[in-house]
């Protein structure tokens, strides 16, 4: 936590004076959704990657693999759950909801507060 | 050299909004203002300045262009009235909130319904608190004169809030007045040029204007908004003096007129306070110590120092020409902060107020001198015996 500073100490009208400096605002503690990686089921098709508002899919670089969720960052929207084309592949019986959590699937959703790893 | 010309307080203002050339204006007509950005849409058209016209489709967004403009660095002017002042209210506290030092023509009139296009102060009433500074003006040069000064004070970096300056719709905004136009030359040096510490378009040093701000900033925020406010009365104060001696003015927070020896004032605002002037002489030529208070600046509102020049008087009658619907006997709300300056700076006066001119209704001297009347008695038995009273209004 960053110390909070006095009014005559910061820009005015709320001003922010530099750029690049949302990496400084850490979002993950918005998060009422967690995702949870599956990893012996993801293709590493980078779609999560791709589509992530916050930048928070994480990415081997050597080896170009997906491995998991910035949980600094991450506001849990689930838009990765959502895209994830293994996701989509999951067989569903008819009438069956698609629960966040089902473990078939390659990136879960489960609600932070009962989440254990 | 200066020049006299006749013109409407709408003239006049354009003429300064000429004389200053701003890069950018935003505006949308509205009666009675319409007239100042036709004439200065004139000015545009024939290259008599070099100001970026921006045709909005209504007052929330000329305001929203001009906060936009004045963020990325532009000098910025629009002008407005009643209705139009009421649909830029939202942006009108984000302009103050990001520090847009924005320049307006206020045109005073009566905020709907019943539907009215004539004078009254419920449009300006309406913005008192929203971080704007507010200046009246009594007749076009006043006007002229407070426009030019309101750049200065805008943007000055101590201050850096946006100005509104009034006049009287119809009665000061319509109305044909020798006005003393001062040489473009020494307006444009008057003025000066704006530098703009944080302008968007300085692309070498990229910011954000209004992000998110929670309950960890935003408090502080606003203390700075107040600390704008405390230094904008000594601002306008340097401001008017370097004014008054370049182009022999007398402008300062209030005018008093004939107050120093009165028993009796009244403090009226704007046009009124010109018919109100009238009615002093001849009163005095009875031999009635009466005077006049006429507030210039409104916002920041100079408590201490109107406490000072009326702590002498045995009565006071404000004249409103607005109602502050609900507040302590539905008196009007110069008398409402009158009374409470007053009263924390420890002047006990006995004080009456007294709503005027509705609508554009008129009032009229006979009208003033009854206001006068009622004091000189109030200051004879000390009692106030009706606190607020709405002047010629038909029982």
């Amino acid at each position: 936590m960053t110390e909070l500073r006095g009014w005559r100490e910061i820009p005015i009208g709320g001003m922010i004076l530099e750029a690049g400096n949302s990496v400084e605002y850490k979002t993950g503690g918005w998060r009422a959704f967690r995702p949870v990686f599956g990893e012996a089921k993801c293709i590493h098709c980078m779609q999560c990657w791709l589509f992530c508002p916050d930048s928070s899919i994480l990415v081997d670089p050597e080896n170009e693999k997906m491995v998991g969720f910035d949980l600094e960052y991450c506001k849990g929207c689930g838009i990765c759950a959502s895209i994830c084309p293994v996701n989509a592949k999951v067989i569903r019986k008819a009438g069956e909801e698609l629960a966040r959590d089902d473990p078939r699937l390659c990136i879960r959703m489960i609600e932070e507060g009962k989440f254990q790893e | 050299m200066s020049k006299f010309e006749a013109l409407t307080g709408n003239a006049a203002v354009a003429t300064a909004m000429r004389q200053i050339n701003p890069d950018v204006v935003a505006a949308y007509p509205i009666t009675p203002q319409t007239s100042t950005v036709q004439t200065f849409a004139d000015f545009v058209a024939d290259g008599l300045v070099d100001t970026e016209f921006v045709c909005v489709e209504s007052e929330h967004s000329a305001m929203s262009a001009c906060v936009g403009a004045s963020a990325a660095g532009a000098r910025v002017m629009t002008a407005t009235a009643a209705n139009g002042l009421a649909l830029m209210w939202e942006i009108l506290y984000i302009a103050a909130s990001n520090r847009c030092p924005i320049v307006m023509s206020l045109v005073n009139r009566a905020l709907s319904a019943p539907i009215n296009i004539h004078c009254d102060h419920s449009d300006v009433m309406g913005i008192r608190d929203s971080g704007w500074l507010i200046l009246f003006s009594e007749n076009g040069q006043e006007a002229y004169d407070n426009l030019i000064q309101a750049v200065r004070i805008a943007e000055h970096p101590d201050v850096l809030l946006p100005v509104a300056i009034c006049q009287d719709g119809f009665i000061t905004s319509h109305a044909l007045e020798r006005v003393e136009i001062y040489d473009d030359a020494d307006v444009r040096a008057f003025v000066g040029e704006y530098k703009p510490q944080w302008p968007l378009l300085d692309l070498e040093h990229p910011k954000t204007y209004g992000p998110l701000d929670f309950y960890d900033y935003y408090y502080e925020h606003k203390r700075q908004q107040v600390e704008a406010m405390e230094h904008a009365q000594r601002v306008i104060l340097e401001v008017a003096e370097e004014f008054n001696r370049k182009f022999n003015r007398n402008y300062g927070l209030f005018e008093p007129y004939r107050l120093e020896d009165a028993e009796v004032a009244v403090i009226v605002a704007n046009s009124t306070a010109g018919t109100a002037r009238v009615v002093v002489d001849r009163l005095r030529d009875e031999g009635l110590k009466v005077g006049l208070l006429k507030p210039r600046v409104f916002r920041p509102f100079p408590a201490e120092e109107l406490a000072d020049a009326l702590s002498h008087l045995k009565a006071v009658a404000v004249m409103d020409r607005s109602i502050s619907f609900g507040a302590m006997d539905n008196a009007g709300p110069l008398f409402l902060e009158l009374a409470a300056a007053l009263a924390l700076h420890g002047v006990q006066v006995p004080m009456a107020d007294y709503v005027y001119g509705l609508g554009g209704r008129d009032i009229l001297p006979h009208e003033i001198e009854r206001v006068y009347r009622d004091a000189l008695k109030v200051a004879e038995t000390g009692r106030v015996e009706r606190r607020v009273t709405y002047l010629s209004v038909r029982e």
